[in-house]
């Protein structure tokens, strides 16, 4: 009785949960496929705001300068945060390691708008005195990115490496292998995994990022938040939804292949401890 | 000593002989904390040589040291008399295999035997030989492309194995080497260890906390604690021989009685203690003063027990009462009660099979204790 009335309460709170995360993405996708232009009201089926959408110049702009500043960004950001990481784990007690530990973490937790901010700051100090940025956009959007994305690559890695026992290195050492040997043939190797997902983690935070961009960008460089944003802001519109609709569809085969690729590990895995059981 | 020492057994003897690994004065501290304090040892060419002692004694921070991971805060360390206390553990000519074998999971049981030949820029067919033959040795040759996480406990450890002797270390230095084997396994693979040790003549330089393991594989054993050696000997002279307490409490069981000497003869010393009261005849001579305080320790397969009191029971004898058996099958353990709460245990073989099931000694039984009179040990500290 007692189970019953359990597993209704579970079954009903999952529902809620369910309906609260998928309810609104539904009703977008929905409201895409609407013909009328006024966006609540019902107008019957059509897909022409696709074509309306695949048809703006303006779009695939904002969808090309977007997915070259989150390439770019996390390209440096993986780098200099597996650098990071490995100087505050491998390197020991060296002076000021505590601030700069603290230092790495600070951008985690400052709120973006004191970031976008202070980052608009200096690129105009900068300007001021060196004559460099003389424009804003791409390689300011691409540089304010690095700085955040690039503290948390710092974290994963740091984890990362923490966990990773030490021997490994120390039996390369041992072996004949000289301190940058070491690292690249141990250390880099099983690392990759955790530079793989920084590396994704850091290309998501910068497509995903409208407020640091939207600080310190300049005429002409559009991403797609600030595209989609800007548009939005003057009233709701159906070719916006229809993008909205496209990017679910690209996050959803995302999601799944990666589930895939991981179900597949899963099983091999399985499958070779039990051959070493065998043996 | 006698003329027939066979020195090339005992190197440690030879008052000729040089000492293949010398650490002289070496400490090392660690904050405030002293891990080793001040230690000398002489290792030879061709040695099995065990450090011994419990978690936090210093023997692992002694052994990363021979291997260059940790530098002595004083002290050096000669090896083939060269200095090498302040060369990195990557331009000395010893090898280590690591208590987790730490093989490198990015890479098959080939490469990772092969790892330390490419690293010294050995020509691919040499190494591709050489891997061979040492894998064939370890009897690993079927299982060369697979990766260590599809490889048993046994294997991986034989892998490691492998991997640090490639290179013909002039030492191996082995941390806790079969600590991750089950019991069986870790027998057979001691032995094998011997084998190999004795194939290659290479000296090994073993750290464990298991005393079994110590006594079995070792030419030498240096027991430890508190980052000193307490004694250095092999394993008879630890076990027969021990200096201190610690040690013949350390290295097996021995029944330990607080006395005093009440006659030190040219052939013998009496020891008198109080609780349990016994004379103690010891049949050699030592040069202790009469009245000081001593210990007496008696190991628990030295001391016979009879239902009857033996001939003579002024000396070496002591009665009690049979407080519990364990039968181990080939032995058993008495704890046998004297006087009041005083234990003392002893292991007797059981040389005939009981007749009628009964056990030749029964709970609660008066029995008598006696040992020869060159069996207690008497210690000062």
């Amino acid at each position: 009785m007692n189970n019953g009335r359990k597993s209704r309460f579970l079954f009903t709170a999952t529902c809620f949960g369910i309906a609260f995360l998928y309810v609104p993405m539904i009703l977008l996708i929905f409201y895409s496929f609407n013909k009328s232009r006024i966006v609540p009201v019902w107008g019957g089926f059509s897909t022409k705001w696709y074509g309306v959408l695949f048809e703006s110049e303006e779009v695939w702009e904002a969808i090309a300068l977007s997915l070259k500043i989150a390439t770019v960004n996390a390209s440096f950001a993986m780098i200099l945060g597996t650098l990071a990481g490995l100087a505050l784990v491998r390197f020991g007690r060296f002076k000021g390691r505590t601030l700069f530990s603290g230092m790495i973490s600070a951008p985690l937790v400052m709120p973006e708008v004191i970031t976008g901010l202070s980052l608009l700051l200096l690129f105009i100090t900068l300007k001021e005195f060196v004559g460099w940025p003389d424009q804003r956009g791409f390689t300011t959007i691409t540089i304010a990115h690095i700085t955040f994305s690039m503290a948390y690559v710092a974290v994963i890695i740091q984890s990362r490496l923490t966990g990773m026992a030490q021997d490994l290195e120390e039996a390369a050492q041992d072996l004949g292998a000289k301190p940058l040997r070491v690292l690249i043939d141990i250390t880099l190797p099983l690392l990759a995994p955790g530079m793989l997902a920084g590396w994704l983690l850091a290309f998501t935070l910068s497509l995903d990022d409208l407020i640091i961009a939207s600080f310190v960008t300049g005429p002409g460089a559009v991403t797609l938040p600030i595209l989609i944003y800007s548009r939005i802001r003057l009233g709701l519109r159906p070719d916006i939804n229809a993008l909205a609709t496209i990017i679910i569809l690209v996050v959803a085969i995302g999601v799944l292949v990666a589930a895939w690729v991981m179900f597949r590990q899963q099983k091999q895995r399985e499958l070779e401890l039990s051959m070493s059981e065998e043996a | 000593m006698s003329q027939s020492i066979d020195y090339n057994d005992r190197p440690w003897l030879d008052p000729e002989a040089e000492p293949f690994i010398k650490v002289q004065s070496v400490s090392k501290h660690f904050g405030d904390f002293t891990a080793v304090d001040s230690v000398d040892l002489e290792i030879y060419k061709g040695e099995l040589f065990c450090l011994l002692g419990g978690s936090g004694c210093g023997k692992t921070t002694l052994l990363r040291m021979l291997a260059g991971f940790e530098t002595p805060s004083s002290g050096s360390i000669l090896i083939d008399g060269v200095n090498m206390t302040d060369v990195p553990p990557y331009e000395r000519p010893v090898n280590m295999m690591f208590q987790s074998y730490a093989l490198f999971p990015h890479m098959t049981v080939e490469s990772n035997v092969g790892y330390g030949l490419r690293r010294d820029g050995i020509a691919k067919e040499e190494i591709r030989q050489r891997v061979e033959d040492m894998l064939a040795m370890v009897e690993l040759t079927q299982f060369r492309k697979r990766k260590p996480h599809q490889l048993s406990g046994g294997q991986k450890q034989r892998v490691a194995l492998a991997r640090s002797l490639i290179k013909q270390p002039k030492m191996l230095l082995l941390d806790e080497p079969l600590a991750a084997l089950d019991k069986r396994l870790r027998v057979q693979t001691q032995y094998e260890l011997m084998n190999i040790q004795d194939k290659l003549g290479v000296t090994f330089v073993v750290v464990t906390h298991d005393q079994e393991e110590a006594m079995t594989l070792s030419t030498r054993i240096a027991v430890m604690d508190l980052g000193r050696f307490q004694q250095i000997g092999t394993p008879t002279e630890i076990y027969e021989f021990p200096s201190s307490r610690l040690v013949a409490t350390f290295i097996g069981n021995a029944n330990m009685f607080e006395g005093r000497v009440t006659e030190n003869g040219i052939d013998h010393v009496i020891v008198e203690s109080k609780d349990p009261a016994c004379s103690f005849y010891i049949d050699h001579g030592m040069s202790i003063a009469e009245g000081s305080k001593v210990w007496v320790a008696l190991r628990p397969e030295k001391i016979q027990v009879s239902k009857q009191p033996p001939g003579d029971s002024n000396f070496n004898c002591i009665k009690g009462m049979v407080n519990d058996i364990g039968y181990l099958g080939g032995t058993s353990t008495y704890r046998v009660l004297i006087g009041d709460d005083r234990i003392v245990e002893i292991t007797s073989p059981n040389l005939s099979r009981p007749k009628d099931g009964n056990p030749p000694i029964d709970w609660d039984e008066e029995i008598y204790l006696s040992w020869e009179a060159s069996n207690p040990v008497v210690l000062t500290k």
